[in-house]
């Protein structure tokens, strides 16, 4: 491997530092006007009235738009592959507001200030409802969040609003409550039922969500948005706007982070309306407050794990009963929902009986939706701890306990096949994985047996060490759809055109080498443009763990025909047979050593001289399975129990992704998803106000890990191989923040005895908790 | 109302209204490098430098800069090449959305150090640096170029 397994920079590195006008904002037209949202002040509410004629009539106001101005279409913003497993239950605006922040009304003027004095002309009369704000009492509430008769989901996804109930889900596999009652009444068999609580995290990617649109010379509407999923953008505008796709254009110029945060449509639809209506530009930058409460969380949830094992730690049941909070609006509620069990349950494969069960509740809070992790990470949350108290109950080292029961090399888990994202999984046998060594290493390395239960004191701090490990996918199998076209330039270079979105991560360079190590060819000659419908081929979008893999196979499967097409012409142009010459990257020459000619001279002649024509290439590439990463990771943390103060001293990580395409870039990913994880377990406190408005709409409020916050690391890849990756990659983006919020809780129980069910582990909590 | 300003070595008059954020002009003015993300003075994305010293834009009025001097990424970076090399080494630009702030940080700092008023050490660079966040990379790929660049051990 010449291109691959490098650390190259990434490509735009040097653009991004010194601060090129590259993002949405910093492109959009300078006479864009400018849009702003009337929200709503209420967590439930009908609009009574709604009277904009004084808005209206204010110079430099071009158009306000409220429920009345636009089409009644019901829509889901997830932007998720179609048909989407989301039910279609939202409004591009309604008379209904079902969180406070939620869109009422949305005002185009001729500059900012203008359009918020606008906003404050818009009189609005709410008929004020009595709102949902716990989400365990939200089934069966009388108030109904949907009473619409008019949404509905694509396909049966246990959709029942009039009960405010977004999705559900169960399954079972053997008999569960046989083995449970079993294991009750047999001496050498132990049962613990544990609750735990998850918050509702917020991204905070640094940019904030962005779009324009404007109408371009064809009259076509021409959208550019810092989005994860264009192609999926351009579908869902064109539904609920009813303009035909071929007249819709989405660019994805460089965005400033996701972290599933711009999976979903903000914004797109209001300037789209608002181009396509007035004929003018039309830019939406939402304010941080606005992307803290109108936007998406992570879905908080109640988790309800029980496991069943025998006295010498073999596991034979898991049972899930989750709870999951979606807010207003059911994006992505079911895929989420599964994601909890499909992304942690094959872990411990050699149980006896599993069984999952699952709802997810509407409430009156900010939307949630997809978030680094999807799911997975609340239920690692809650089996990892588990799992602690287990190998305690059983008085067997946690480290041991999972060795006797994960998943290994050769094996498969039934949940593959069961669980998929929102429908039925595929089997898969583990082709790699390189859970047992990352366990055994990680536990050298923060030197576990020295460490574990001695409760090494300081004054008034003692020491504890945790470890918990993950899992998660690749892209989602038989769904995500990526492709890849190549194209030879007349100096030998290759433009790679791609759909796969870069977000900050890199993509961009990891897929311009492995189409350079595909054709032999240096990562410099590959050039890439990504993300823009009109001129990049098809991508389902950047989510789901997916590039690396997805895209990356589509780029690989490129990059082989384009390989075969230049040695077939290299062989024409020598009047020879294909068999008989062979491509360096830089020259097709005869196996005899006889006669050669360089690609530049191939690709020159063919576009200007003889045989005239244009070298390309496409590939298209659907995962048929989606092969986990596996991390195991182990913290030391330092609890001071005067306060109940946690800082984590050493934070230990190995994983196995596969190959690593950019070990740097990689690593990257997995310090950067650690510190997420971090910031989740220890941190980022999510508040409402008793009338349901979120306090914690701001960066002085909402805590994020600053750089004093973020322990020694030590990250390591494992060796290791998936022979149905492009070059042995999967996935690395999602893996990494999967397992501080378990690993953390664990080192404080193990540290001060202190088991902290509800997440942040905020030192009150661990205060309290010492006290009892 | 109207103010003088010498932005990146060279005098400009600018059109302003009283209650114009510095950051906002910046941007109007095409300083694009300047980020606008937090909106409450938190995450160093604006960050410049005021008459050499970082300042957060967003939190100064620009009618306040009347005769002073501003610099942005764009005014700094052909001097910054070999701490972009050391990001873009490390693989650690990410997102980049806070990295033009973050560079006018390490430029102000890298003073500081050459004038003895901040130590050269891991501590005390982090310390500086505190109030530009990011959240794509963990910080410490961030670090990782940062000490190499000042030559902190």
């Amino acid at each position: 491997m010449r291109e691959v397994k490098k650390s190259v920079p990434k490509k735009d590195a040097y653009g991004l530092i010194r601060g090129k006008p590259v993002y949405t904002d910093d492109i959009a037209p300078r006479d864009s006007l400018v849009v702003k949202i009337l929200r709503s002040p209420h967590a439930f509410a009908r609009i009574k009235n709604i009277d904009a004629s004084e808005a209206l009539a204010m110079d430099g106001v071009e158009l306000v738009l409220t429920y009345k101005d636009v089409p009644r279409k019901p829509i889901t913003r997830a932007g998720q592959g179609y048909p989407e497993p989301s039910p279609y239950d939202k409004f591009i605006l309604d008379e209904y507001v079902r969180y406070v922040g939620d869109e009422v009304a949305a005002v185009a003027a001729r500059d900012e200030r203008t359009a918020e004095e606008a906003l404050k002309k818009i009189k609005v009369e709410y008929e004020v409802l009595e709102p949902v704000l716990d989400f365990e009492k939200a089934e069966g509430n009388p108030s109904v969040i949907h009473p619409e008769d008019d949404i509905f989901p694509q396909f049966d996804i246990g959709f029942d609003p009039k009960r405010n109930i977004a999705a559900s889900y169960e399954m079972e596999i053997g008999d569960v409550d046989k083995i449970l009652e079993e294991c009750e009444k047999d001496p050498d068999c132990v049962v613990l039922k544990e609750r735990f609580y998850t918050q509702a995290q917020a991204h905070v990617m640094l940019e904030p969500h962005a779009s324009f649109a404007y109408i371009d010379m064809h009259g076509r509407l021409v959208i550019v948005s810092s989005t994860q999923t264009p192609f999926h953008v351009r579908r869902q505008v064109s539904m609920v706007l009813g303009i035909p796709i071929k007249n819709i254009r989405v660019i994805k110029p460089r965005i400033g982070g996701g972290f599933g945060g711009k999976q979903a449509l903000h914004g797109e639809m209001i300037v789209a309306l608002i181009a396509w209506k007035t004929k003018k530009p039309a830019k939406l930058v939402y304010t941080r407050r606005e992307v803290f409460e109108a936007t998406y969380t992570r879905h908080p949830s109640r988790f309800d794990v029980t496991l069943a094992a025998t006295k010498d730690g073999k596991l034979k049941a898991i049972v899930y009963d989750v709870l999951w909070d979606t807010g207003a609006y059911g994006e992505h509620a079911l895929t989420t929902l599964m994601v909890a069990g499909s992304k942690t349950l094959p872990m411990y494969n050699k149980v006896d009986g599993v069984r999952f069960r699952g709802k997810v509740v509407y409430t009156n809070h900010v939307p949630a939706g997809a978030y680094r992790g999807y799911g997975a990470i609340q239920a690692n949350f809650a089996l990892e701890s588990a799992m602690d108290m287990l190998a305690e109950k059983l008085g067997i080292d946690p480290v041991d306990l999972r060795l006797k029961n994960i998943i290994r090399e050769g094996e498969t888990s039934p949940i593959f096949k069961i669980m998929g994202e929102g429908r039925e999984g595929v089997e898969m046998i583990i082709k790699s994985c390189k859970l047992e060594q990352a366990i055994k290493r990680g536990a050298e390395v923060i030197d576990w047996k020295n460490k574990f239960r001695k409760r090494e004191k300081n004054g008034s701090k003692v020491r504890g060490v945790g470890m918990a490990i993950a899992m998660q996918g690749s892209g989602i199998a038989n769904i995500d759809m990526a492709s890849a076209i190549l194209k030879l330039n007349d100096d030998g270079s290759f433009n790679l055109l791609i759909g796969a979105t870069d977000l900050g991560t890199g993509s961009d360079t990891i897929l311009a080498q492995i189409a350079a190590e595909a054709l032999g060819v240096s990562t410099d000659d590959i050039i890439v443009y990504s993300s823009d419908t009109d001129l990049t081929p098809f991508d389902t979008g950047a989510y789901a763990s997916s590039t690396t893999y997805v895209s990356g196979n589509a780029v690989r499967v490129a990059a082989e025909k384009m390989r075969k097409l230049i040695i077939e012409e290299g062989a024409k142009k020598l009047g020879m047979s294909p068999e008989e010459v062979e491509f360096d990257g830089k020259v097709i020459r005869a196996k005899d050593g006889s006669k050669e000619v360089t690609l530049k001279e191939l690709a020159t002649v063919r576009y200007y001289t003889e045989d005239q024509k244009q070298l390309v290439a496409d590939g298209s590439f659907v995962g048929p399975e989606s092969p986990p990463p596996y991390a195991a990771t182990f913290v030391e943390v330092e609890v001071d129990t005067q306060t109940g103060k946690v800082d984590v001293l050493r934070y230990v990580s190995i994983l196995d992704i596969g190959t690593p395409i950019n070990p740097n870039l990689a690593r990257i990913q997995a310090e950067g998803g650690a510190v997420q994880g971090i910031g989740m377990a220890l941190y980022e406190d999510v508040k409402y106000s008793n009338s349901g408005k979120l306090l914690t709409n701001n960066l002085m409020y909402y805590k994020i890990p600053s750089r004093l916050d973020v322990p020694d690391m030590h990250i390591e890849f494992l060796e290791s191989y998936e022979p149905t990756g492009p070059f042995g990659a999967k996935s690395v983006a999602e893996i990494g923040i999967d397992t501080p919020p378990a690993a953390i809780a664990n080192a404080v129980y193990d540290a001060v005895g202190a088991r902290i069910k509800t997440l942040p582990i905020t030192p009150e909590k661990v205060f309290f908790a010492m006290k009892k | 109302m109207k103010i003088k300003v010498k932005i990146n070595g060279k005098w400009e008059e600018w059109e302003i209204d009283p209650s114009d954020y510095l950051l906002d002009v910046l941007r109007r003015e095409g300083y694009l490098s300047v980020k606008k993300a937090c909106d409450t003075g938190t995450c160093g994305a604006c960050t410049v430098l005021v008459d050499g010293f970082p300042a957060l834009s967003c939190s100064i009025l620009a009618a306040t800069m009347d005769g002073h001097e501003i610099t942005t990424a764009e005014g700094i970076a052909d001097e910054m090449d070999d701490y972009m090399k050391a990001l873009a080494s490390e693989g650690a630009d990410q997102c980049g959305f806070c990295s033009p702030g973050l560079m006018v940080m390490v430029y102000a700092l890298r003073k500081e150090i050459e004038n003895g008023k901040v130590k050269k050490d891991e501590e005390a660079v982090k310390r500086y640096l505190i109030g530009n966040l990011c959240r794509c990379s963990g910080y410490l790929g961030q670090q990782r170029a940062i000490f190499k660049f000042l030559g902190v051990k």
